[in-house]
């Protein structure tokens, strides 16, 4: 008789028996890691497929404003740039969506209505996640309530790096229940979690507690997100795929800046996880200066100069 | 989405062949006098790349002659920081230059020139700069207060690394004080030639270096010659059992890097992930034309099911074709002959009871291709797993004990290298210490550096090259 699987049960979700799951999980090579991540990062991509690939980027950008200083009319001005981010040339793809934190949730529903471009919030005390769990509850309902279709959450990481994995996974099960139908991108902070044994293990608890995205950094912590451990995070949502059939998306998150570093997170993809993945549905990039540089290089594909940087609005 | 990557084609450019190449003699370019030439070819597209002159014995004669000449009245008694001058010159010109011999590598050898650019010729410079640095601190290799070079040294290197064999052979010897006769392979003389171009750019005195191009006879009429000191032969073990055999009763010193048939163990606690990577570098890297491939996956048996899906997606993912092409992994076969040989031994493993894989991979029309092959269900009695392949072609085993992975590891007449995967320390050590192969990679594999001894057990040959072991075949 086969014994069953009890600990992909959530009834049976005990921190022991996610120990045991999460060191169970083969563990990651680092120089390996790095290593294949500099061999993919050597792929020449030209001509037709940098034009695709720009197209792709730019339509997977989450278009970022975090800072303590934003205003909603700050607010506004990157959602027009999100809708249409080069004012004089349509053929232009929209951005994945604009992300903000929860209180400037409404303006940028308002600002985007009829776009198409989805309205990301960050949620759960970010950056840090230090706040009581009501607390974190609450700013996600309140984004949720004003509009927002997808919400990113931070782990707490020191409950994780203290080995109580239960209490990681209640909150993120927890928040994808305020979600309601908003989709949940859970941000590991990887550069806090260091080891890509760690990264491994956190993409799974949270791709496990009913994450929609795994997300590799809140883009206030540095490192933030290099290819290896984009990499690594591929890697679990492609066999939590081969495994359950289900598609869990991945996104990186600060520090990717040039149109370059975004083609090397799209081989990455490509090679990884697999063509599947290639879709604004199960890749996003957050980001604030890349799209910039995208627009940038598109202009120069297919007209052969480089534009002035003043050809591009800042936000 | 299918993410298509557009053609990016390395510029040939760089590259300008002449259409007859001379033998090297003495410092200059030199008929043979047989008038005998060779046709050199691109295994991508059989085009004709050059036609390259047949040496026989008396342009043997004239090169060990003036090899001698060099070493008597100039190499072995320039001081020996003068002698490391060189070799840095020589080392500086080869960087300069990387970019037009890895495309002449790859056009020449049929290897992807992401290889040539990123493995090859970063080594070779590596190599140069590195046995520069020895030529005067030979006191303090731990071989006697004043080690003596041997006098002149006749080289034989193989087609799979043409310019990193040659490096391998030529730099030690050099950096010793010792003055050489080189033959490259029949099928890749072209970077050999280029590099005796480089000896004239660096002024290396006439005859320190002949490069003696020509097929197997060339080969023979060298490694007999009388006239040498030392014989360094890298390629197969047949041949390399033929030339002991002629070196024998002679005073000559010999040193043979021959074939393999390495082991990649990989234990249930491995990070999966990378030693799926290791596996694929291990028998993919140069199509699998390498001595030291890990040519048998050693897998455990509990964890076979999980990896070989993972394994086999991975492989399906290896790009083939044109070898210029900045994103191809997997580039031709290097000759008619040797494709006839992997298609041989690989149909032979299907006929002795191996499941063959290959994934879906569209082969060009002209040129020698072979797709990437996993042979499954091999067992020890099984040729696949016995004989050296040398091509992109996996033969799979199980195990289910580290003793049985040990044993079914050495149980080979072959020795010159393994992987060991496991993420814990004292199984690595454990078995590392009782495989019997002359590199063992822990974690990674096919790691080339020119500060590593490299060489081995059995009949994968013996002497050693490379670090400060590799200077001692040179030394008396």
């Amino acid at each position: 008789m086969p014994v069953p699987h009890t600990a992909f049960a959530p009834e049976a979700t005990t921190n022991r028996a996610l120990r045991a799951f999460l060191h169970g999980l083969p563990g990651v090579d680092e120089v390996g890691a790095r290593a294949r991540a500099q061999d993919l990062s050597t792929r020449s991509v030209k001509t037709t497929a940098k034009a695709q690939a720009i197209d792709l980027a730019i339509s997977m950008v989450d278009l970022t404003t975090l800072e303590g200083a934003d205003t909603p009319g700050k607010v506004r001005a990157l959602c027009a740039k999100a809708a249409h981010p080069d004012p004089t040339d349509r053929t232009v793809p929209r951005v994945g969506a604009v992300c903000v934190y929860s209180d400037m949730v409404a303006t940028a529903v308002d600002a985007l209505r009829g776009t198409g471009v989805g309205v990301a919030s960050v949620a759960t005390a970010f950056p840090s996640g230090r706040a009581p769990m009501e607390a974190k509850l609450a700013d996600t309902r309140r984004a949720v309530a004003d509009g927002a279709g997808e919400i990113d959450m931070v782990i707490d990481r020191g409950a994780f790096l203290s080995g109580d994995y239960l209490k990681v996974f209640e909150e993120i099960t927890a928040v994808k229940e305020a979600c309601g139908t908003a989709h949940l991108k859970v941000i590991l902070e990887t550069g806090e979690l260091v080891t890509y044994d760690n990264v491994r293990r956190a993409s799974h608890l949270a791709i496990r507690a009913g994450g929609d995205f795994v997300k590799t950094s809140t883009g206030k912590v540095s490192p933030a997100a290099t290819l290896p451990v984009t990499l690594v995070m591929l890697e679990a949502v492609r066999d939590h795929h081969a495994a359950t059939g289900r598609h869990v998306g991945v996104k990186p998150a600060g520090g990717i800046r040039t149109t370059k570093d975004a083609i090397r997170n799209l081989v990455l993809v490509n090679e990884v996880a697999g063509p599947d993945w290639l879709t604004p549905d199960l890749f996003r990039i957050g980001a604030s200066s890349l799209l910039n540089d995208l627009l940038m290089q598109r202009t120069r594909l297919s007209t052969g100069t480089y534009p002035s940087p003043d050809y591009y609005t800042l936000d | 989405m299918i993410f298509e990557y557009a053609p990016a084609p390395e510029s040939r450019s760089v590259v300008t062949l002449r259409e007859t190449y001379e033998l090297f003699v003495d410092g200059a370019f030199t008929p043979a006098e047989g008038g005998e030439y060779l046709t050199t070819l691109n295994p991508a597209d059989e085009t004709k790349l050059a036609q390259v002159a047949v040496a026989g014995p008396a342009d043997v004669d004239r090169a060990v002659a003036a090899a001698r000449r060099a070493h008597e009245t100039v190499w072995s008694r320039m001081p020996a920081a003068e002698r490391g001058k060189y070799l840095f010159r020589i080392a500086r010109i080869i960087q300069e230059r990387s970019r037009e011999l890895a495309v002449l590598e790859s056009m020449d050898n049929g290897k992807p020139i992401k290889e040539t650019r990123d493995v090859d010729l970063p080594l070779v410079a590596a190599h140069f700069f590195y046995y520069a640095g020895w030529a005067d601190k030979l006191a303090h290799a731990g071989l006697g207060p004043d080690p003596r070079p041997l006098g002149v040294a006749a080289q034989v290197i193989p087609w799979n690394f043409p310019l990193l064999m040659l490096a391998w052979k030529i730099a030690p010897a050099l950096a010793t004080g010792n003055t050489v006769v080189l033959k490259p392979a029949e099928t890749t003389p072209l970077t050999a030639l280029a590099f005796a171009e480089i000896c004239q750019e660096a002024d290396l005195p006439p005859g320190v270096v002949n490069i003696l191009t020509g097929a197997g006879e060339t080969g023979r009429a060298l490694v007999e010659h009388p006239g040498t000191d030392k014989v360094a032969f890298t390629g197969s073990t047949d041949v390399g059992r033929q030339i002991a055999r002629s070196v024998a009763g002679t005073d000559k010193r010999l040193t043979l890097e021959l074939g393999g048939k390495g082991a990649n163990i990989v234990y249930d606690d491995a990070a999966i992930d990378q030693a799926v990577e290791g596996i694929v570098s291990g028998i993919f890297f140069n199509q699998g034309h390498v001595c030291c491939a890990g040519s048998r996956l050693l897998v455990q048996e509990s964890i076979a099911e999980e990896l070989m899906p993972l394994l086999k997606a991975r492989i399906s993912r290896l790009r083939l074709g044109d070898p210029l092409d900045k994103n191809t992994d997997i580039g031709a076969i290097n000759s008619a002959a040797q494709l006839e040989r992997i298609r041989e031994l690989t149909d032979t493993g299907e006929a002795e009871g191996a499941e063959r894989w290959s994934p879906a991979c569209d082969l060009p029309q002209s040129g020698y291709w072979f797709a990437p092959t996993v042979l499954t269900g091999v067992s020890q009695a099984h040729r696949v797993a016995r004989e050296e392949i040398f091509g992109p072609v996996l033969s799979v085993l199980t195990f289910r004990t580290p003793e049985e992975a040990v044993a079914k590891a050495n149980n080979t007449p072959y020795g010159l290298s393994a992987g060991v995967w496991t993420e814990k320390g004292s199984r690595m050590l454990w078995t590392a210490e009782r495989l019997r192969a002359g590199v063992i990679w822990s974690n990674t594999f096919n790691k080339l550096d020119p500060t590593s001894p490299f060489g081995g057990y059995k009949e994968s040959g013996y002497g050693r090259e490379g670090g400060r072991h590799g200077l001692e075949a040179y030394l008396g």
